[in-house]
C-alpha cells in the first residue's frame, strides 16, 4: 500500500492536517512527517486498511517503533534495539540460568577502506558485512550495528562448547565474501571478534558483559586481527601448573601420612 | 509480648520479618565431611540460641537423613511433586535445628530443569523469613544443580580435607564460584586435619594459588576466608556409626569443639 496514496493533493507543509483524514479516527492529527519518513524508510503498511482508521493509525505507529529500532544503513537493530535487547537477556540468564554468548564485531582497517576508496565503497562494505553476519546467525539471535563499524551480535541459549565454533562461522564467513564497491573493484574484509558468556543465575549488568566482550574483542585486534577471541568459559579444569603451586611446600611425607584411609580402632572417649 | 520469657514461635512481633542469613556448604569433592559439617554446625549454631534449618539441597544424592537417622514420610519429593505442603516437609532434627530432607525419589529432580530451580529459588524464599540461619548441603561435585543451589545463598563454605585430590576440587570449587558468580569471598572449613594449624596452612596455601590464577570477570580475585579445622577423631567415626549428631553425642571432643569454633566465629560476639 502506497503511503502517500489518496492523501493528493501533494503534501506541502509538515504541519498542515491532511484533508484527506478529514472525518476519519486521525482528523486533525499531524501526521505528514511520521507518513514521510516511513515512506523515506521504505516502509509499507498492510493492505487494505481504511485511510485515516485505528488499525491504519496503529500500522502507522507499528512502523515507527520498527524504523527506529533499525539502523538505517545496514537494516540491523540499531543501538538502541541492541540495549533493550540485551538487557533483556541479561534478566533472562540470571532467572533461567541458560548459557548466552554476546560477539562483540569490528570490521579490520576500516579507516583505511574509507581514505582509499571513499565513504560511499565504506558504506558497502558496511552493508555487505552486515548481511554476511546476519546469514549467519539463528533468527532468535540479535544481530545489531552499535557503533560506525561495531557490531553486535546477542546468542540467547548458546552452550560454550559451540561459541567459538558460531564465532570463527561469522569470521570465516565474512572473510570469505568479497565485497564488490562502485566501481566494480573487490575489496576483501576481515573482522575481528570478540566474545564474552553471561554470569549464569547472577545478576550481572549489561555494561560489565560487553565491556568483558569489548576485552576479548581488543585482544583480537592486538594479536593481529581477523580473528575470534572467546572469553575462557568458566574452567574446572586445573592445570597442571595451579597443581604444583597447591601443592608447593608440603612435603610428599605429609600427605602419605594424612590422607590415610580414614580407618580408626574406635577408642571410647565418653 | 509482654511475656519475659522466649517463646520463639509466638513471641516474634511479625512487623520486620528478617531474612536468614543463608549459607551454602560445599565442597568439589564428596565424602569430605560436607554433610557431617551442616549438621553439626547447625547443632552448634542452635545451641547459641539461634533459629536454623538445614536444606539438603544434594537432591540425586542425598545422605543428610542418614546422618541425622531421620526417615521421615513426608519431603521435598513431596513438596517437589505437590503432594505435601512445604510446612509439613520441615521437621524437627535431634540437634535443636530444623530440617528440610530431600528423600529419596529425587534422583530425577539432579538435573537442573526449570522446575527444580523454582521450587528451591520458592523453597529458600519462604521459609527464610522464619530462621536466623539457612544451610544449603549441596551434592558433591560442581554440577548445575549444586551451582545453582549455592548461587541462592549469601555466604559459602567450601569444606576441604589436608587430601591433594580435596584440595584440588576445592580449588576447583572456588574456582567456579568466582568465575561464574563473582563470588569475591568464601569460607574455608578444613576437616580431618591431623595436628592444629593444618587448616590455617591450607587456607593459606589455597589463597597463594587463587591469588596467581583466579580473577572474577568483574577482576576481583576471591578471598578465602578461614573459619577453622576440624581434627581427625575417632569420636566422630563412633557418632556417624551410631548415626548421632557429634554435637549430641560428645560435646567435647576435639572435633566437635572444632565445629563450636567455626559456629563462634560465624556469629562473632
Amino acid at each position: 500500500m502506497d503511503l502517500l496514496a489518496g492523501l493528493e493533493p501533494p503534501i506541502t507543509s509538515d504541519f498542515a492536517p491532511l484533508t484527506a483524514l478529514e472525518g476519519s479516527f486521525c482528523a486533525g492529527m499531524r501526521l505528514e512527517p511520521a507518513l514521510k519518513m516511513l515512506a523515506q524508510a521504505g516502509w509499507s503498511l498492510p493492505e487494505g486498511l481504511a485511510l485515516g482508521s485505528q488499525p491504519w493509525l496503529q500500522s502507522v505507529v507499528d512502523g515507527l517503533c520498527e524504523i527506529s529500532s533499525r539502523d538505517a544503513l545496514t537494516g540491523l537493530s540499531n543501538r538502541r534495539l541492541f540495549e533493550a535487547a540485551i538487557g533483556r537477556e541479561v534478566d533472562r540468564v540470571a532467572r533461567i540460568g541458560e548459557p548466552a554468548l554476546l560477539l562483540m564485531v569490528d570490521i579490520d582497517h576500516f579507516k583505511k577502506v574509507n581514505d582509499t576508496h571513499g565513504h560511499a565503497a565504506g558504506d558497502v562494505v558496511i552493508q555487505s558485512v552486515a548481511a554476511s553476519l546476519q546469514d549467519c546467525v539463528r533468527p532468535m539471535d540479535t544481530v545489531a550495528r552499535i557503533g560506525g563499524e561495531e557490531f553486535a551480535i546477542i546468542l540467547p541459549n548458546c552452550p560454550p562448547a559451540f561459541g567459538q565454533t558460531v564465532a570463527e562461522r561469522v569470521r570465516h564467513k565474512v572473510a570469505t565474501s568479497p565485497v564488490v564497491v562502485i566501481g566494480g573493484q573487490q575489496l576483501s574484509i576481515t573482522i575481528s571478534i570478540g566474545g564474552a558468556f553471561a554470569p549464569q543465575w547472577v545478576r550481572s549488568s549489561a555494561s560489565l558483559w560487553c565491556e568483558r566482550a569489548d576485552q576479548q574483542l581488543y585482544r583480537a585486534k592486538t594479536e593481529g586481527r581477523n580473528r575470534t577471541c572467546l572469553e575462557m568459559p568458566p574452567l574446572t579444569v586445573v592445570s597442571a601448573e595451579e597443581k604444583s603451586l597447591l601443592f608447593a611446600g608440603f612435603a610428599q611425607s605429609d600427605f602419605i601420612a594424612d590422607s590415610g584411609p580414614i580407618d580408626f580402632v574406635p577408642k571410647t572417649t565418653e | 509480648m509482654s511475656s519475659p520469657t522466649s517463646t520463639p514461635e509466638t513471641s516474634k512481633p511479625a512487623a520486620t520479618p528478617r531474612l536468614a542469613r543463608t549459607l551454602a556448604v560445599t565442597s568439589g569433592k564428596g565424602g569430605v565431611g560436607k554433610t557431617f559439617v551442616s549438621a553439626n554446625l547447625a547443632a552448634a549454631l542452635a545451641r547459641q540460641g539461634l533459629r536454623v534449618l538445614v536444606l539438603d539441597a544434594d537432591l540425586g544424592l542425598a545422605n543428610l537423613d542418614v546422618v541425622l537417622n531421620l526417615y521421615p514420610k513426608i519431603t521435598l519429593h513431596d513438596v517437589f511433586t505437590g503432594k505435601a505442603q512445604l510446612e509439613e516437609a520441615i521437621l524437627p532434627a535431634p540437634g535443636g535445628f530444623s530440617v528440610l530432607l530431600a528423600g529419596s525419589g529425587l534422583v530425577e529432580y539432579s538435573r537442573l530443569t526449570p522446575e527444580v530451580r523454582d521450587q528451591l529459588q520458592h523453597i529458600i524464599e519462604t521459609v527464610s523469613p522464619r530462621f536466623d540461619v539457612l544451610i544449603i548441603d549441596t551434592g558433591a561435585g560442581i554440577s548445575d544443580v549444586v551451582l545453582y543451589a549455592v548461587s541462592l545463598a549469601h555466604e559459602i563454605i567450601v569444606v576441604a580435607t589436608p587430601e591433594p585430590t580435596s584440595m584440588t576440587d576445592a580449588y576447583a570449587t572456588i574456582k567456579v564460584l568466582s568465575s561464574q558468580q563473582s563470588r569475591e569471598s568464601l569460607h574455608l572449613v578444613v576437616n580431618q586435619v591431623s595436628r592444629a594449624g593444618e587448616g590455617r596452612a591450607i587456607c593459606t596455601q589455597l589463597q597463594t594459588v587463587v591469588d596467581r590464577f583466579v580473577q572474577g570477570p568483574n577482576g576481583v580475585v576471591p578471598k578465602l576466608h578461614f573459619l577453622g579445622e576440624v581434627p581427625t577423631d575417632p569420636a566422630v567415626r563412633q557418632a556417624i556409626q551410631k548415626r548421632q549428631l557429634l554435637m549430641e553425642l560428645m560435646p567435647g571432643s576435639p572435633a566437635a569443639q572444632g565445629i563450636v569454633q567455626i559456629a563462634t566465629k560465624l556469629t562473632p560476639r
